[in-house]
């Protein structure tokens, strides 16, 4: 029997599981450095979250919904990476449960699940957790290249925390630090350093962000805009205050800026449409991060930025519209 | 402290002598003179706001009623509150209603699978509209149904539901309101409002194909072929362009029975106790 | 290095499926009866000025036309007029259609049949126009609008370029291809008619980069000729489109609401200016043309050289394809093109293709949710934003929203619905929205 249809006739082979795979592979180098940094309690903090975070978007698609389960278009995985790569490895796992909760069932599903949320869920569910348990949150193990497991439970302060203290008085509790007391550039940048699991290596992340742009999953803009904006408020406020805490680069090779401007702030339903909305977007989490990260009391900014910035987007897509043909100029 | 205290009291009351002024001021500018006589109609309508009357919503309606005088007023009808909403405005407007018939929605095509069997098959998005545009239908009935459900979609009341079985929309006479949605809302004008006989009967052709009567039948089982028996049976029946339509005039108690079983093909369907 | 033109906004690169570049045209040959449609262009439908039971040659005229927007049709066979009832479509519908009965091929005396070429132009503009007009022509390239109106400027508007369209952005089709292979310096003569008919001296043929030889052919003639230049494009879709290929080689932009003429280009296929030189200078009726019976599952893909009202199941048989595995049969390309309900169905004035197609990727896909990656506004020609126009559709936006979202400069190109990775209609939502807007 002849089939009818409306044209076109041919479709693209990139369907949304595909694009969602490739977002799955580019996320895995930084995986793969965070299991060699971290050994086994990075690689436990991995698999409770996505294994969370599909069991989640599974029982809410068959239980609440009752609709086709939707956990193979690979969306839920990424959730839950992006959840754990923000997460130090010693977090317990039933936190990292009550994360993916929030990140899946409330900032996903109650917005009607993938395409529908405000907010970006991995973000979200973290940002949970560092409020509900600020402790466990700010508890940064030392990385342990070579060995599965840790040593022994020494932990150190990330490197945006000790650019904080800079030049501030010792308060008794909290330890005042230098220039002296900075992991080295190349340490930095391959992930020697404490931090989340999933942002120490900058070497990984861009590496999956490369691929991300070679697959045309994302196009450069907002990673570019986003870093650049924050290298150089950074770079100005150096210049003018003249203060160690504003180095550049130690900025943009630590805490979460390669992983929240390559995967987070680039998501395709939290972020605006047009290339014009999209600058617009990455400027203004770019600024947010910086004053953030140089005026509040939080050493990082990127979750809040990103978070603030999501909210922001239906209001974007109302204005930054493109060109249509034929349009006056 | 106290002078504190005081300070917070004279702000905040200042703040609020200045609103309450601004707000008189803006109300006086922008008074709207209340309607009583519609807003009282209103009250009345079932607020639905389906738009069956041809107006926007219940509170234009209510305008409507209110401004008519007896003449207009008899013209307009609430569909989905039908004949007692109308006959209470009617008292408030201190008017006599002689009332009409309760309308209903009936489906003027009988193509399911069996009768109207697929030749090509539907592979785009679920829309009557569309597929009509690309293609005359499943069936090759150019007036057919084309069984895509676009009407159940644009239904309201709940009174249309989609009969796997046949592939048919199915109206549910009870629930049915006679809003006009569905008639709208087919690119196929399938839908017709029909008044129920004083028992509550109904009699009509379920078919709209004016195609030759061969070629309507090479079809479709059920289509009116336009061989006239029924309009022999009663000359009120018109038949043009090779299809039977029976008016709302014909006498569904009285001779429904007999145009059913005189139709050759079946495309005249009676319904003795349609709101049972 | 040769300068690539393109236009800037949207497109996508899809698969080419060109099977049949390097097969030569071939006559189809004459079927047992050809129904011929009255209506095979944009306006008011020919009046019919013959009867049931006459005799008529090849290129006898049947219907004339029939307003100011309007095409004669002439016969295309020889025989006798045995029905003039309505018939069906392709898309199953009824349209009034006159059948004739094959006897024979016997030519009207005044079509110049010899193969050899005439160069000479010594006709005045009106009387260009008007073999064309009594030509019956009309734009090939598949909108159908009738071609003696595009070649009248209106009064006030001025002409500056004829862009000769030899873009073929559609899958599979290569019928366009084939023609400026084989009858190149033929396109050239009638650019330069048309030119003359314009009273212009600029004639620009557009061909895209993966078509090598029909751009060595005119390349090498065109030298010959003043007024009449090759310009090469990148291979695209919808680089074919009147407004993109404006935009490509001009640099102007049709503006929202005009015209092409108002940038001073005229736009005309390849296979519309042969028709025209075949018109004018050999006094034959457009009643055949090139068309490319292709598809996965075509068993011999091939273009034809097809006489008008040919049903489509005869060219089906021609190519020895089985119709029974089928999934689709499309007339056109596929991203534009529309299926077939009844194969018998003829083959008309703007029948550029039939595809036999069979498979899962010719196929929709079901549909999951929109998850805002905004690939259809990259991709639109147009620079609209499908996902907004879907969910203005969807949620009752009113018709205010669609004017906002300017729906009605959708050009239907499909390329939206094309890359969207949910697979969502998208362009059923933006037809729809730009029936909307016509109502009101």
């Amino acid at each position: 029997m002849l089939k009818i249809s409306t044209s076109p006739h041919l479709q693209t082979p990139r369907d949304t599981r595909s694009l969602m795979r490739d977002v799955v592979i580019a996320l895995l180098p930084a995986a793969l450095a965070a299991v060699a940094f971290f050994g086994i309690e990075a690689l436990t903090v991995i698999l409770t979250s996505v294994a969370a975070c599909v069991m989640f978007e599974y029982l809410v698609c068959r239980y609440w919904f009752k609709i086709p389960n939707t956990t193979g278009d690979y969306s839920a995985v990424i959730t839950g990476l992006l959840l754990a790569y923000n997460l130090p490895s010693s977090m317990p796992c039933w936190m990292i449960l009550i994360g993916a909760f929030v990140a899946i069932v409330i900032t996903k599903m109650c917005f009607g699940g993938l395409g529908c949320n405000i907010f970006n869920p991995a973000l979200a569910g973290r940002v949970f957790l560092f409020i509900s348990f600020p402790v466990q949150m700010t508890n940064w193990p030392l990385p342990h290249w070579g060995s599965l497991f840790a040593p022994d439970g020494r932990t150190g302060a990330t490197t945006l925390r000790m650019l904080k203290t800079f030049g501030k008085v010792s308060d008794g509790a909290q330890q005042m630090y230098t220039l002296d007391d900075l992991p080295n550039l190349f340490d930095m940048f391959i992930g020697n350093t404490g931090g989340c699991i999933g942002e120490i290596s900058a070497l990984a992340l861009l590496l999956g962000g490369g691929w991300l742009i070679f697959r045309k999953v994302i196009t450069w803009h907002i990673p570019v805009v986003y870093i650049s904006t924050v290298v150089a408020l950074v770079g100005i406020l150096y210049v003018f205050t003249g203060n160690e805490r504003f180095l550049p680069l130690p900025h943009l090779l630590s805490g979460g800026l390669l992983l929240g401007a390559i995967f987070m702030a680039t998501d395709y339903t939290t972020s605006p449409m047009t290339i014009k909305g999209q600058l617009i977007f990455a400027v203004g989490c770019g600024v947010l991060t910086v004053v953030i990260r140089a005026f509040s009391a939080y050493p990082e900014g990127v979750s809040f930025a990103i978070l603030i910035m999501n909210a922001l987007v239906p209001l974007i897509d109302r204005y930054a519209v493109q060109r249509f043909y034929g349009e006056k100029k | 402290m106290i002078y504190a205290l005081l300070t917070n009291v004279g702000i905040l009351g200042g703040v609020a002598l200045i609103s309450a002024v601004v707000l008189y001021l803006v109300s006086q500018k922008f008074k709207v003179e209340p309607d009583v006589l519609a807003d009282d109609i209103a009250q009345l309508l079932p607020q639905a706001n389906c738009g069956g009357c041809g107006f926007a919503g219940c509170a234009d309606f209510a305008r409507a009623c209110a401004k008519a005088d007896e003449e207009e007023f008899s013209g307009l009808l609430c569909p989905v509150g039908g004949n007692a909403v109308m006959s209470k405005i009617a008292v408030r407007k201190g008017f006599n209603f002689g009332g009409g018939a309760r309308k209903v929605a009936v489906l003027r095509c009988q193509g399911d699978c069996a009768a109207a069997p697929s030749k090509v098959s539907y592979d785009a998005v679920s829309s009557c509209r569309i597929a009509g545009q690309i293609s005359i239908g499943s069936s090759g009935c150019p007036q057919g149904c084309l069984h895509l459900g676009d009407c159940v979609k644009m239904c309201k009341f709940g009174a249309l539901s989609f009969d796997k079985a046949t592939m048919l929309p199915v109206v549910n006479t009870k629930l049915c309101t006679a809003c006009g949605a569905c008639v709208k809302a087919c690119p196929r004008a399938l839908f017709e409002l029909r008044p129920l006989s004083p028992k509550g009967a109904l009699v009509y052709t379920a078919c709209r194909n004016i195609q030759k009567g061969a070629i309507a039948r090479k079809n479709c089982r059920n289509a009116c072929i336009g061989c006239a028996k029924c309009f022999r049976l009663n000359p009120k029946v018109v038949v043009e362009n090779n299809l039977s339509t029976i008016p709302p005039e014909v006498d569904a108690d009285a001779c429904g029975a007999e145009l059913r079983d005189t139709c050759p093909t079946g495309a005249i369907v009676y319904k003795e106790k349609a709101d049972a | 290095m040769l300068k690539k033109y393109t236009f800037p906004m949207g497109g996508i690169h899809v698969n080419k499926y060109k099977l049949t570049s390097a097969s030569a045209i071939i006559e189809a040959g004459l079927p047992e009866f050809v129904t011929i449609p009255v209506k095979q262009h944009i306006g008011a439908p020919s009046k019919i000025i013959v009867a049931k039971g006459d005799k008529v040659k090849v290129g006898t005229l049947l219907a004339d036309f029939d307003g100011v927007v309007s095409s004669d049709v002439h016969s295309s066979v020889s025989g006798e007029i045995i029905k003039m009832e309505t018939t069906p479509n392709a898309a199953g519908y009824e349209e009034t259609m006159i059948t004739i009965k094959v006897e024979g091929d016997d030519w009207e005396k005044s079509i110049d049949r010899s193969t050899a070429i005439v160069r000479e132009i010594n006709l005045s503009p009106q009387e260009i126009v008007q073999k064309i007009r009594e030509s019956g022509i009309v734009g090939m390239g598949g909108a159908g609008f009738p071609t003696p109106i595009k070649t009248s400027v209106p009064e006030g508007k001025k002409a500056e370029i004829l862009i000769v369209n030899g873009i073929e952005c559609e899958p599979f089709l290569t019928a366009d291809d084939r023609l400026m292979v084989e009858k190149a310096e033929q396109i050239i003569v009638g650019a330069r008619l048309l030119n003359r008919a314009l009273g212009i001296q600029n004639a620009i043929i557009a061909i895209d980069e993966n078509k090598p030889a029909a751009i060595a052919e005119l390349q090498r003639l065109s030298k010959l000729y003043v007024g009449v230049n090759v310009r090469v494009c990148q291979t695209k879709y919808p680089q074919g489109g009147e407004k993109q290929l404006i935009r490509a080689i001009t640099g102007r932009e049709v503006p929202s609401g005009k015209l092409p003429i108002d940038t001073g280009c005229v736009v005309q296929n390849v296979g519309t200016v042969n028709a025209v030189y075949e018109a004018v200078l050999k006094n034959k009726p457009l009643f055949e043309r090139v068309v490319t019976v292709s598809g996965n599952a075509c068993a011999n893909p091939s273009n034809y050289l097809v006489r008008v009202g040919t049903p489509v199941s005869y060219l089906i048989d021609k190519t020895l394809s089985d119709v029974a595995g089928l999934d689709k049969i499309i007339l056109g390309g596929p991203m534009m093109g529309t299926p077939i309900t009844n194969i018998n169905a003829p083959v008309t004035k703007l029948t550029s293709g039939v595809l036999l197609l069979s498979g899962a990727q010719f196929c929709k896909q079901p549909s999951t949710s929109c998850i805002r990656c905004a690939q259809c506004a990259r991709v639109c020609p147009a620079g609209l934003r499908p996902y907004v126009i879907k969910d203005a559709m969807l949620y009752d936006g009113g018709i205010d929203e669609l004017r906002r979202l300017h729906a009605a400069e959708c050009i239907e190109c499909g390329c939206c619905a094309y890359t969207c990775p949910a697979h969502l209609p998208l362009l059923d939502y933006c037809k729809l929205a730009k029936q909307e807007l016509r109502k009101k």
